[in-house]
């Protein structure tokens, strides 16, 4: 990829505070840098598309690591949980047979495997040099009739945030419109309603989460054409296209597809979240309003009252719990603002929230959601953490999964919040997990147990011990 | 005796193989206050950090050159020198490893040459120990990573005899171990303990044992590793009484440290087997001119009483078996043992002695040449790592799980598989396996004639079919 090309990624018109350097997508600094490469964002925005071959282009470091790690799930082919890597040996690269091998493997894949398409994951050293994967995977498709999509994701074009860009743009441009959808099903309890057309952006699925969200769509009579990439399929991505509405859901990764599918196709978005009840509700509300249609909108405030009034009174007991416990949020930035409507939900206070990812317009949200005086922290090192858990006192320290030790070491409590994590918590529903989840690690026993010194180590052991001399 | 069979097709699927820049990264994990920084994009580093974080559970430290889109090409030693810097200056460490990715290896970095920057500008940090090694990730796995870094460490903290005055023997009760990375922080551990047991004192290299053991520090936050081989220790290596290998993977390392130090090498594969416990606890009671512990004697009939009683269900057990080049050595090595047949064999890249496994074939390959060798040959039980798992389900078989990662698996990190105690645990665990695994069992067979009640009642509603459904 061009320079260019990655500055163009980097600049996208539809982020509100576009003008301004956005510090996720930094220079990182050697020696004291933390966070995946634009492989790894590439990689985790459509590895989840579930009947595709996903195969990564280059030594094994890319996929020997990384694959099948991912919490994502899908509800039909696993072939997404295959790591297939053309694992390229020192002969390759001094000889240049990188692209040959590349070629082979692919064809391997598609004998071995019969899969809807191909994706091939450009990484560093094929990058470095030079090999042309834009035309091995034309030349593949041409061959054998199998879509063969290339998406250019070497490590050190950037971080994990460019990387899902990457994904994104190798979407619109290679599949998004290549086909149409099905023709539209009847509602099957209630035939008289129209069915609507959706996209989500952004939304994988994690744990199985969506999956509490997705009936009430079809209660409502809306289709979800595609995930992207949670759970999808190939045939879906094709038809995104032709949705009604696109939601960005829960963060600005993969904007520039739903920005591009406005100009290509005029499809309206907005971003929204499932994560708590106020903003699933607000996001089936916006849902109805930009499809426009009155009857939706009315059945979808029937349903919000619905789901709103049973899931209040089952999360009763446990509010009395957790009213008031001090948060501190730390997930990269990206889902902050999203996560923390969840939290106030509950009644609990967000002390602090991580922004080292977030741009512009997520800490305009944090801000809003609370207050101008709130911690942001910029500083997302282990150490800087801890201290900030000391400092305000907080109950509980939510984070991604490569802090959980972090936070265990300093015996504070940790609810994982990030791809990886093994729980949905995602629609009206998944708060009953969330809350589950976290009254079990701050009330756990295991707490003063671990935290009191050994019984000969307490002064008042020492002290009984000198009065029975 | 094992025959060689190379990698045969384009695409490596369900990949067995891990860099060799994770390996040499844990091995310097094994180090006490170390922090290894890949030199490489940070995507490097991310995944490893996630890799040995699911595998231990616990916080590991592990840093990065950050190489992005204008040092990739134009050079960067810069990033090694000013990373060096950062994390000299924030972590305070006692040793800062840099093992190299395949990316800097294919962009011509000299890390050599820009740890040598390092020392010219920024003299006041001359305490830390600084090891750099070439680690690229398009060749070789984990367990040459892991050998490459210890390699390394020996070669640049381990002073030569004659310039340093160290004399072998002279620290009489000292044995140093190369502990080769099919030795987990439990077999370490363990290992430890049997050359306490004869009054001697072990120092190992590296020390995984006490580092990654999963214990609770006093302290709430650690930038470094926390325990491992003391940096100072090294430099006295070359007093010690004998140098204990264990891991052909290893032995060229033994080899540089015998050059260096004088100090006698004794080669051990593994301890996964009778008889190579058995060399040990010779060679110790030996060195330490003292009778083997009664405790030994105890467990070794113990071990004797296993091979008894787990040889009816181990005894032609069919094996298939993915793992690192010494790990299938010990693996294959206590198979035959007992009697039980290795029937599929993958390494991911040559190892050293493999030729003497005791396995007709040894492919370097995949876990899917794993899972097609397996159903060819009619495998019993797999032995490989989480990766594994799905090809032991879509194989129907059972899978005993060792090596990296583990990630599926709470303290799978602290198993200990080695001595007479582990490998008695190991025979339990194996015999255990394939007796709920029941391979032999007889399937009923369903008469037409007879006249057993249910046998009419299943004629009567779907004649036809009643056999196989009952079957």
């Amino acid at each position: 990829m061009k320079a260019k090309d990655i500055a163009e990624l980097l600049d996208e018109p539809a982020c509100s505070h576009n003008k301004k350097s956005k510090s996720g997508c930094a220079k990182p600094k050697p020696g004291a840098t933390a966070g995946g490469c634009a492989f790894d964002g590439a990689q985790i925005a459509l590895l989840p598309i579930a009947d595709v071959a996903h195969i990564v282009h280059g030594p094994i470091a890319c996929a020997g690591s990384s694959w099948d790690n991912r919490g994502t799930r899908s509800s039909g082919p696993t072939l997404y949980r295959i790591g297939m890597t053309t694992d390229l040996t020192e002969q390759d690269i001094v000889m240049g047979r990188g692209e040959k091998r590349l070629f082979m493997s692919i064809k391997q894949a598609l004998e071995d495997y019969r899969p809807a398409a191909v994706f091939v994951y450009n990484t560093c050293v094929p990058a470095l040099v030079g090999d042309d994967v834009d035309a091995v995977c034309k030349a593949a498709q041409e061959r054998w009739g199998v879509p063969v999509v290339p998406v250019d994701a070497a490590g050190f074009y950037g971080t994990k945030n460019l990387g899902n860009r990457i994904a994104g743009d190798a979407m619109v441009k290679h599949v998004i419109g290549t086909r149409e959808p099905a023709l539209k099903p009847r509602h099957p309890h209630t035939p008289e309603i129209a069915v609507h057309d959706i996209n989500l952006i952004g939304e994988y699925n994690i744990a199985g989460e969506f999956w509490y969200v997705l009936p009430l769509f079809d209660e409502l009579g809306i289709r979800v054409l595609c995930t992207l990439s949670g759970d999808a399929r190939f045939h879906e991505v094709q038809t995104m296209h032709r949705a009604e509405v696109n939601m960005m859901v829960c963060s600005k990764a993969m904007l520039n597809v739903a920005r591009k599918l406005k100009e290509r196709y005029g499809t309206p978005w907005f971003e929204g979240s499932f994560y708590g009840i106020t903003d699933t509700s607000k996001a089936l509300r916006d849902i109805a309003a930009l499809i426009g249609d009155a009857d939706l909108s009315a059945r979808t405030e029937q349903l919000i009252a619905r789901e709103e009034a049973r899931i209040h009174a089952a999360l009763q007991p446990w509010r009395q719990r957790l009213q008031g416990k001090r948060v501190l949020l730390y997930t990269g930035g990206v889902k902050s603002w999203s996560v923390i409507s969840a939290l106030q939900d509950l009644g609990m206070v967000v002390v602090a929230t991580g922004t080292s990812k977030s741009t512009e317009e997520d800490k305009e949200r944090i801000r809003q959601l609370m207050g101008e005086n709130t911690k942001m922290i910029e500083d997302g090192s282990p150490k800087a953490l801890i201290g900030i858990v000391k400092e305000y006192q907080a109950d509980i320290l939510i984070a991604g999964g490569r802090n959980m030790y972090t936070a265990l070491k300093a015996r504070v409590p940790f609810l994982d919040i990030n791809q990886e994590r093994e729980f949905g918590y995602a629609g009206y529903q998944g708060m009953l997990e969330l809350v589950r989840q976290l009254a079990q690690t701050m009330e756990s026993p295991v707490w003063p147990a671990v935290r009191e010194p050994a019984p000969w180590r307490r002064p008042a052991a020492a002290l009984a011990r000198a009065a029975g001399e | 005796m094992a025959q060689i069979s190379k990698r045969d097709k384009a695409l490596s699927v369900s990949p067995l193989k891990t860099s060799q820049t994770v390996g040499a990264s844990l091995a310097f994990l094994g180090i006490n206050r170390a922090m290894p920084m890949m030199h490489g994009s940070q995507g490097c580093t991310a995944f490893g950090k996630v890799f040995f974080v699911r595998h231990f559970r616990e916080p590991v430290p592990l840093q990065t050159t950050a190489m992005d889109q204008v040092s990739s090409v134009m050079g960067a030693d810069d990033n090694v020198v000013e990373g060096l810097r950062a994390i000299a200056d924030k972590a305070k460490p006692a040793l800062i490893g840099v093992p190299t990715t395949g990316l800097a290896e294919t962009q011509g970095c000299d890390v050599q040459l820009a740890v040598k920057k390092f020392r010219s500008s920024y003299p006041q940090y001359d305490h830390i120990k600084v090891v750099a090694v070439n680690t690229p990730d398009f060749s070789g796995c984990f367990e040459t990573g892991f050998a490459a870094a210890v390699r390394a460490m020996i070669a640049s903290l381990v002073p030569e005899a004659a310039a340093a005055g160290t004399r072998p023997g002279s620290r009489r009760k000292q044995i140093n171990v190369l502990a080769g990375s099919l030795l987990g922080p439990g077999d370490v551990e363990a290992l430890k303990e049997l050359i306490e047991s004869f009054g001697l004192r072990p120092l190992l290299l590296p020390d995984l044992g006490d580092s990654l053991d999963g214990h609770l520090g006093d302290d709430a936050f650690s930038p470094v590793s926390t325990g491992g081989t003391p940096v100072a220790e090294l430099a006295t290596l070359g007093d010690a009484l004998a140098t204990v290998v264990i891991g052909p993977s290893l032995y060229a390392a033994a080899d540089l440290l015998a050059q260096r130090t004088g100090v006698p090498v004794h080669r051990l594969p593994h301890l996964m087997s009778m008889s190579t416990v058995d060399a040990l606890v010779c060679l110790l009671a030996e060195l330490a001119q003292c009778p083997v512990p009664d405790k030994l004697e105890r467990q070794r009939a113990q071990l004797q009483d296993a091979m008894l009683d787990t040889h009816f269900m181990l005894g032609m057990a069919r094996f298939a078996i993915a793992q690192d080049a010494d790990g299938l050595r010990a693996w294959s090595d206590l198979a035959a043992d007992m009697g039980a047949e290795t029937v599929a064999a993958v390494v991911p890249s040559r190892g050293v002695e493999m030729e003497e496994m005791r396995v007709p074939t040894v492919k370097i390959g995949d876990l899917e040449d794993l899972e097609r060798m397996a159903a060819a040959a009619g495998a019993e039980l797999v032995i490989g790592n989480s990766h594994a798992v799905a090809t032991a389900e879509r194989l129907r078989l059972p899978i005993l799980r060792f090596g990296f990662p583990l990630y599926d698996l709470i303290g799978g990190y602290q198993t200990c598989r080695i001595g007479y105690k582990g490998v008695r645990q190991t025979l339990f665990d194996l015999a255990n396996m394939m007796l709920a695994a029941d391979h032999r069992r007889v399937e009923p067979y369903i008469s037409s004639l007879a006249q057993k009640p249910e046998y009419q009642k299943e004629q009567k509603h779907e004649s036809g079919t009643a056999y196989a459904s009952l079957g």
